[in-house]
C-alpha cells in the first residue's frame, strides 16, 4: 500500500474506508486556497491513492477467496460497493484535474499581470490596492488600448535592439545595416502616433507618464523624454565624428535646447492661466459651470503641447539620423534603446528589492 | 485677406496670435532668445479676427495661431518654425532682423 502521509487523510486505513476519504476530500477543494506546489502535490499523492483503490479491489485477492462461500453476497456487495465508489472517485477525480488545470492558467495570467506591474514600477505587494494597479482602470477604453500597444512597442523595441546588436557586431554592409536604422527610427515615430492618439483621450494620463516605468517618469518632459538629453546621452557613442558633423551636432543641441525651454515656459504659462481660471472668484452657480468650461478649454491646450514636445522628439532624432552616416546612427539607436532599458530594468529592480530599514 | 498680407508686408517678422495661446507665448519666447522682435498680433482682440482666423487656416496655418510671417512670407505654425529651427535654417531667415550685439 501507498506509505505517503498526507495531511488531508486522517486515517492511513486503506481498503473499504479509503474511498470515502476521498469523497470527503474532493469536497475540501472547492476554490483555490492552496498554493500551486501544495495543489501539484495532493494531485499527486491522490493519483497514487486511487490507483491503490483499484488494485485491491479489481486484481485477484487472495484474502476474498480464502473467506469460502459463507458470506459470499456481504463480500460480492462489498466489491460491488468498492467498484462503485472507486468509479464515482475517479469521475470526481477527473472534474477536480480540470478545475486545478483552469486554475494553473488564471493563477499564470495573475503572475503575468503582477510583473507587468512591477515592471511598471508600481509599489505591488501581496494586497493589490486598485488604485495602483492599472491607473487605466478608470475604464477608458482609448487609453486601456493605448496601454496594450505600448507593452507589445515595448516588446518589439526589445527585440529590435537585440537584432540591433547583432548586426553591428556582424560584418553585414551599410545597406543592410540601413534597413535597421529606418525600422528603429520608425518604431520611434510610431510611439508618437499611438501618443495622439491616446492624447485626445485623456490627456492627463499621458502627462502623468504612468504608462512608463518610475525610473523614466524620474526624467519626464511633457509626456516623455527631453530631446537635449538624447544627444547627451549618444555622443559618446558616436565617436569618432569628423569637424562637420561634431559642429551640426553642437549646432543641433543648442537649437533642440532653445526649442525646449520655449516649449518649457509656454507650459508654464499655461500652469499659471489655468490655476487663475480654477481660482478666479466664483459669483453664483452659473460662473461655476462657465468656469469648469473655460478650464476644460485650457486643457484642449495640453494636447497641443504634448504634440509639439513629440514634433520635437522626432525632428530632434531625424535630423541626428541626417547628420551621422548608417553605421553611426545604428551605434547612436542601439545607444539609445540601451540607455530606455536600462532604466526599465532599474525601475523593475526597485520596485522588487525591499529596501533596507535604517 | 488683405489685412493680413497688409500686415505681413509691414513687418519683417509677424506672428498671428491669442492672447489665450500658450503655445503662441512658447514661440515669441524662441524668438526673443533668437534676438529678434516680432511684431505680434492678438487676433481675439481684433473685430475682424474670425475673418483673420479663417485667412488663416485656408492659407494652411493648421493652429490656426500662431501664424509666422517672415519677410512678408508665411512660414507656417509651431511645426514649421520648429523644423526650421531645428534643421538650423531658422537663423539664416531672422539674420536681417536680428538686434545687434551691444
Amino acid at each position: 500500500m501507498n506509505s505517503t502521509s498526507t495531511q488531508f487523510v486522517p486515517s492511513r486505513r486503506m481498503g473499504i474506508h479509503e474511498p470515502i476519504h476521498q469523497m470527503a476530500m474532493w469536497g475540501d477543494f472547492k476554490g483555490l486556497d492552496t498554493s500551486p506546489s501544495m495543489i501539484l502535490e495532493v494531485e499527486a499523492k491522490l493519483d497514487n491513492q486511487s490507483e491503490d483503490t483499484s488494485h485491491g479491489i479489481v486484481g485477484p485477492s487472495n484474502k476474498y477467496d480464502q473467506e469460502a462461500s459463507k458470506p459470499a453476497d456481504k463480500v460480492l456487495r462489498r466489491l460491488a460497493q468498492n467498484r462503485e465508489a472507486a468509479r464515482k472517485s475517479r469521475m470526481r477525480k477527473k472534474a477536480y484535474v480540470q478545475q486545478l488545470e483552469s486554475s494553473k492558467l488564471r493563477l499564470i495570467q495573475l503572475e503575468q499581470e503582477l510583473d507587468r506591474a512591477r515592471r511598471q514600477g508600481l509599489p505591488v505587494g501581496g494586497a493589490l490596492d486598485n488604485s495602483q494597479l492599472g491607473y487605466s482602470g478608470t475604464t477608458n477604453p482609448g487609453i486601456t488600448t493605448f496601454e496594450m500597444e505600448y507593452g507589445r512597442w515595448v516588446d518589439e523595441q526589445n527585440r529590435q535592439i537585440s537584432d540591433l546588436k547583432n548586426a553591428l557586431h556582424s560584418d553585414i554592409g551599410d545597406v543592410e545595416l540601413r534597413l535597421f536604422v529606418d525600422s528603429g527610427m520608425r518604431h520611434y515615430f510610431d510611439l508618437f502616433t499611438m501618443k495622439a492618439t491616446a492624447a485626445r483621450c485623456d490627456v492627463f494620463y499621458l502627462m502623468s507618464g504612468m504608462w512608463k516605468t518610475a525610473a523614466e517618469r524620474f526624467f519626464f518632459w511633457i509626456g516623455g523624454f527631453r530631446p537635449s538629453e538624447l544627444l547627451k546621452v549618444l555622443l559618446p557613442h558616436l565617436e569618432p565624428l569628423s569637424e562637420q558633423q561634431r559642429l551640426d551636432l553642437c549646432n543641433l543641441g543648442q537649437s533642440c535646447q532653445q526649442a525646449e525651454d520655449a516649449l518649457s515656459q509656454g507650459m508654464e504659462k499655461l500652469h499659471q492661466i489655468l490655476a487663475e481660471t480654477v481660482a478666479a472668484r466664483l459669483l453664483g452657480d452659473e460662473n461655476y459651470y462657465q468656469q469648469i468650461g473655460a478650464a476644460i478649454e485650457k486643457l484642449d491646450a495640453l494636447v497641443r503641447f504634448v504634440g509639439q514636445a513629440d514634433h520635437l522628439r522626432q525632428e530632434t532624432l531625424q535630423q541626428i539620423s541626417r547628420i551621422l552616416t548608417t553605421r553611426q546612427a545604428a551605434r547612436g539607436l542601439l545607444a539609445l534603446g540601451t540607455y530606455f532599458q536600462r532604466l526599465r530594468d532599474l525601475s523593475s529592480h526597485w520596485s522588487t528589492h525591499p529596501r533596507e530599514s535604517a | 485677406m488683405e489685412k493680413v498680407v497688409k500686415l505681413a508686408s509691414e513687418n519683417g517678422i509677424l506672428i498671428f496670435s491669442k492672447s489665450t495661446c500658450c503655445l503662441c507665448y512658447a514661440v515669441q519666447i524662441l524668438f526673443q532668445e533668437l534676438r529678434v522682435h516680432p511684431r505680434v498680433h492678438e487676433i481675439d482682440h481684433d473685430p475682424e479676427g474670425k475673418e483673420i482666423e479663417k485667412a488663416l487656416l485656408r492659407m494652411g496655418c493648421n493652429g490656426p495661431v500662431p501664424a509666422v510671417f517672415i519677410g512678408g512670407k508665411l512660414v507656417g505654425s509651431t511645426n514649421e518654425v520648429m523644423s526650421l529651427h531645428l534643421s538650423g535654417s531658422l537663423i539664416p531667415l531672422l539674420k536681417p532682423y536680428q538686434a545687434s550685439l551691444s
